[in-house]
């Protein structure tokens, strides 16, 4: 290279490490930094009124997963974390198909309308998508609660004598949770759809293929990629979820979310919380390199 | 005047690297009209962005009227491009878009408004002056690109493929159109295209280029009736080639026996070429049909094909070579010839050129 | 093709999509329509009024708390959507280079990490720095917000910058414009629709947000999500629907905006 070259691609990466600077520094203060004082502080002993003492201990990792009975100092499972973690896992995945089972074609609706209305439909779930999580947490307990619009309505009616209790239960937890990350879904399988060829059908149906089979064998293959990504924005969220839990289960459906929280306020065990907090960073990091690999290995095939 | 002294780039390295120039030199006069000519991929865009300064030789070097170019960023070239999108800026009026050079140059208001009204009237686009960019037709915005370029009444003009974008009536009018330009202001244009008919009624000189090299500098005419390679005569126009034997040379002429064992003369480049095998250029309309026992080479018509101003006869020669002759139809003419018959191609002492390689 | 054969259709997808709308819409209709409600019920409807507006609007909490998520958006909007622009322009039209997916990966962070995990690391290291400098101020919320709603301003703007036509800003050097006039005058006026957008976005996020802010704020310095969350938590009335009106209202307003401007990018 010569020098002139040279020279102008060194400016070139210094202006470009400089434009970079303000944004590393805030992500780096304010977001990947701590990541790495809550691992430091998941290994450290818990202070009697909250916060730490600088004690190694592994005191915290263990109680993840395992509990000391204090009578009979017996070794057993952390049977209420473990249930709250396959709760936060399967409600998860039950959110994500059923996200799916609706999101899919109500995105195949939307990408079916003329070209020239589908940016309105589009709009239709993107209102609601960036409509605040809480007020849209809040209205579905308006809507489940004893006192809400459901039961009062049925009350009125005579179909039932007291309120149903839907609040506070599993199923309204995967409600809530459904309704509040339906977007998530149909935004990306949208996206793959709206580049969809319907010639393509339309050869399919002259290869005598019929409706069904024009769906499972043409276009769900096609627009996979989609869903995958789709898939995965639901259900990572829905595993760290926070408030749905908190309102909609009134703290007795804990998720992942509210047992860390627990363990910085009342329980007052912010290892554990910090060991806990990393618990579900790391299965979201499974998640997402599963993710990686799927998406990577359709990237190969589409183009092959 | 620009002199190019043996300008090399390399994209890339290692493995990947890929020459795009390689050991270009050339020198344009003052006032001419040049043009790069070739095919895509030949280097003649990187040539015309090393000369505006989007491109970084390798090595070489880049003077303008003796000065080094190299060391000036883009915007301190004396230098304007008319970019092949145009790349007009779509906030802006035409107006605006043709003021943007001088009032970069930190012109005063009144010659920047006075400038444009010329340039524009210069280009014939004055009742558009305010029209939005996204609002005037494809030839529109060519002209107000090249009301752009020339506004800061730079040294050099460097036009970019800026007709490629047009059909086919709007560009033959461009054609005449830049020409007159190009009179009129006495800048020197140096003009990149891979269409040959453009390059032959617009130029003053033609560097036709391939892979990363000039292959031939010279006139339209020199070019198109004396080639000196096969590249050039196959890249340019149809051409005829013939392997022949080369007796002798005396100056520029050659005296060449045909694979018939018929004797005539044909041009060669002095120095280019020595006695022995060489390969023959002849262009289809300089070559004639002829009784086969008076003609150069006998031959079999193989096919006719009609193309309104002219009739192509396709003849297989007897040592197996396709020879083309083209003909132009008169009205007068009657067709007195079909495929199958024995025919005779010949031609004028002199036409022919011998090829370099 | 026989007559009346739709290749797009598929049995029972339109009634899918159909009752997804009503699901998506119902609950927020039924938010909207009883914060007019007379009575103190958020189900059963005694006429039209406007009175918990006006008992939200007295509310001092619900004041204070608005000025706090107004102040903390407008900085963290501002701060993120410059950062953003710098960023993405180190980032674009560029070769690859050496640590890019390093780079993309830090911008893009605050996407993939639980939120709730972000909120717990911050509560961690701020309340370290809180007790070492003793400052509780708005700062910290500030510097949070901005932190995450960097990928979002990020988007839009790389996304504009990514569309456009690199030969304008080579004509605008040709035509002697040096390298600031031709941000300032080429590349800056068609970056504009995209900056607008990250920063709409940027400041929806940071409006939105509950969970961080939720772990970070110090002692009374609820921001209008906070409080409502907290609220929940009571009996609650129709001045929580109020409230949540207006921020819907807000939201419809930004995001509509949003998809405005970047329709015209599309053309």
């Amino acid at each position: 290279m010569s020098d002139l070259a040279a020279t102008r691609s060194r400016t070139e990466r210094r202006n470009r490490w400089l434009l970079l600077l303000p944004a590393l520094a805030i992500l780096i203060f304010a977001a990947a930094g701590p990541l790495l004082i809550v691992l430091i502080y998941s290994f450290l002993t818990p202070g009697d009124y909250g916060g730490v003492v600088w004690k190694l201990s592994g005191e915290a990792w263990f109680n993840v997963f395992f509990e000391r009975d204090f009578f009979t100092d017996t070794l057993g499972f952390a049977d209420a974390h473990l249930s709250i973690l396959w709760r936060s896992i399967s409600l998860s995945l039950m959110t994500t198909v059923l996200a799916f089972l609706v999101g899919f074609p109500t995105a195949y609706f939307i990408a079916t309308r003329p070209a020239n209305s589908r940016d309105m439909w589009m709009l239709l779930i993107m209102i609601p998508f960036w409509t605040n999580l809480l007020i849209r947490t809040f209205a579905i307990m308006e809507l489940i609660r004893n006192e809400g619009t459901i039961n009062t309505v049925l009350l009125a009616i005579g179909i039932i004598d007291e309120p149903i209790q839907m609040l506070f239960t599993n199923a309204s937890l995967l409600a809530g949770m459904v309704f509040v990350y339906l977007p998530l879904m149909i935004l990306p399988v949208y996206a793959a759809m709206e580049r969809f060829d319907f010639s393509l059908v339309e050869a399919a149906y002259d290869l005598y293929a019929t409706r069904r089979k024009v769906l499972t064998k043409v276009i769900f293959p096609i627009v996979k990629p989609g869903v995958i990504a789709g898939s995965i924005l639901v259900f990572v969220p829905c595993l760290g979820a926070y408030v749905t839990p908190r309102v909609l289960g009134g703290g007795k459906k804990l998720m992942l979310g509210n047992l860390i929280e627990l363990q910085f306020g009342a329980g007052r065990n912010w290892p554990l919380g910090a060991a806990l907090a990393l618990t579900l960073l790391v299965i979201v990091t499974i998640a997402l390199l599963f993710y990686v690999r799927v998406a990577g290995r359709e990237g190969e095939s589409n183009i092959g | 005047m620009i002199e190019i002294a043996n300008v090399t780039k390399v994209f890339g390295q290692g493995e990947a690297a890929f020459r795009a120039l390689d050991g270009v030199s050339v020198t344009i006069d003052e006032n001419e009209f040049f043009t790069l000519l070739g095919p895509s991929g030949c280097g003649k865009t990187t040539l015309l962005r090393t000369i505006a300064g989007f491109v970084d030789p390798t090595s070489g070097s880049v003077k303008l009227d003796g000065q080094s170019l190299l060391e000036s960023p883009p915007y301190k070239r004396p230098v304007n491009t008319v970019f092949q999108s145009y790349a007009l800026f779509p906030h802006m009026t035409v107006a605006q878009n043709i003021g943007f050079g001088l009032e970069m140059q930190g012109k005063p208001k009144s010659e920047v408004q006075e400038t444009v009204a010329e340039m524009l009237e210069l280009v014939r686009m004055t009742p558009m002056a305010d029209r939005q960019t996204g609002q005037i037709s494809g030839g529109q915005q060519q002209r107000v690109a090249l009301a752009r370029a020339l506004a800061p009444r730079p040294k050099v003009l460097l036009l970019d493929e800026p007709l490629s974008a047009l059909d086919f009536k709007l560009r033959k009018e461009m054609q005449l159109e830049l020409k007159r330009l190009q009179s009129e202001t006495g800048i020197t244009f140096i003009f990149v295209t891979h269409d040959q008919e453009e390059a032959l009624t617009m130029s003053d000189r033609i560097a036709v280029m391939s892979e990363g090299a000039i292959r031939q500098i010279g006139g339209p005419r020199d070019i198109y009736d004396h080639p000196a390679e096969r590249f050039v005569a196959d890249f340019i126009g149809d051409t005829n080639f013939l392997e022949v034997e080369l007796l002798r040379t005396e100056g520029e002429e050659g005296r060449i026996r045909l694979a018939s064992g018929a004797e005539t003369t044909a041009r060669a480049l002095s120095g280019g070429v020595s006695a022995g095998t060489v390969t023959l250029a002849v262009r289809p309309e300089h070559a004639d049909l002829a009784d086969p026992a008076e003609a150069l080479l006998p031959g079999t018509l193989a096919e006719v094909v009609y193309f309104g101003t002219d009739t192509h006869y396709h003849v297989d020669l007897e040592d197996g070579t396709r020879f083309v002759v083209r003909q132009q139809n008169t009205p007068a003419q009657v067709q007195r010839r079909a495929a199958g018959d024995r025919v005779g191609v010949t031609f004028a002492p002199g036409v022919g050129q011998v090829l370099r390689d | 093709m026989a007559r009346g054969f739709d290749v797009r259709r598929q049995t029972g997808f339109n009634t899918i999509a159909i009752c997804c709308f009503i699901l998506l819409y119902a609950p927020i209709i039924l938010i909207v329509v009883y914060s007019f409600n007379k009575g103190n019920s958020i189900a059963i409807w005694e006429g039209f009024s406007w009175r918990w507006y006006i008992s939200a609007w007295d509310n001092e909490k619900v004041q204070a708390a608005t000025i706090r998520s107004v102040v903390i958006a407008f900085w963290a909007s501002m701060l993120s959507t410059f950062a953003a622009v710098l960023a993405a322009l180190a980032t674009t039209r560029t070769k690859p280079w050496r640590g890019q997916s390093f780079i993309f990966a830090m911008i893009n962070q605050p996407l993939m990490v639980p939120e709730i995990v972000t909120a717990v690391s911050l509560l961690i290291v701020f309340a370290s720095i809180k007790v070492a400098t003793g400052y509780t101020g708005l700062g910290y919320l500030v510097i949070a917000h901005t932190a995450f709603c960097i990928p979002f301003a990020y988007m839009p703007i790389r996304a504009r910058l990514q569309g456009m036509d690199l030969t304008l800003e080579q004509a605008a050097s040709d035509l002697y414009a040096t390298p600031w006039q031709t941000f300032r005058r080429v590349t800056l006026p068609q970056l504009t629709p995209g900056i607008l957008a990250g920063a709409m976005l940027a400041f929806v996020i940071s409006l939105d947000d509950v969970v961080i802010t939720e772990f970070v704020k110090s002692a009374g310095q609820d921001t209008l999500p906070t409080y409502m969350l907290g609220q929940l938590r009571r009996v609650v009335t129709p001045e929580i629907n109020a409230i949540s009106t207006v921020l819907l209202a807000f939201s419809v307003l930004l995001v509509t905006g949003f998809f405005l401007l970047s329709r015209t990018r599309k053309q």
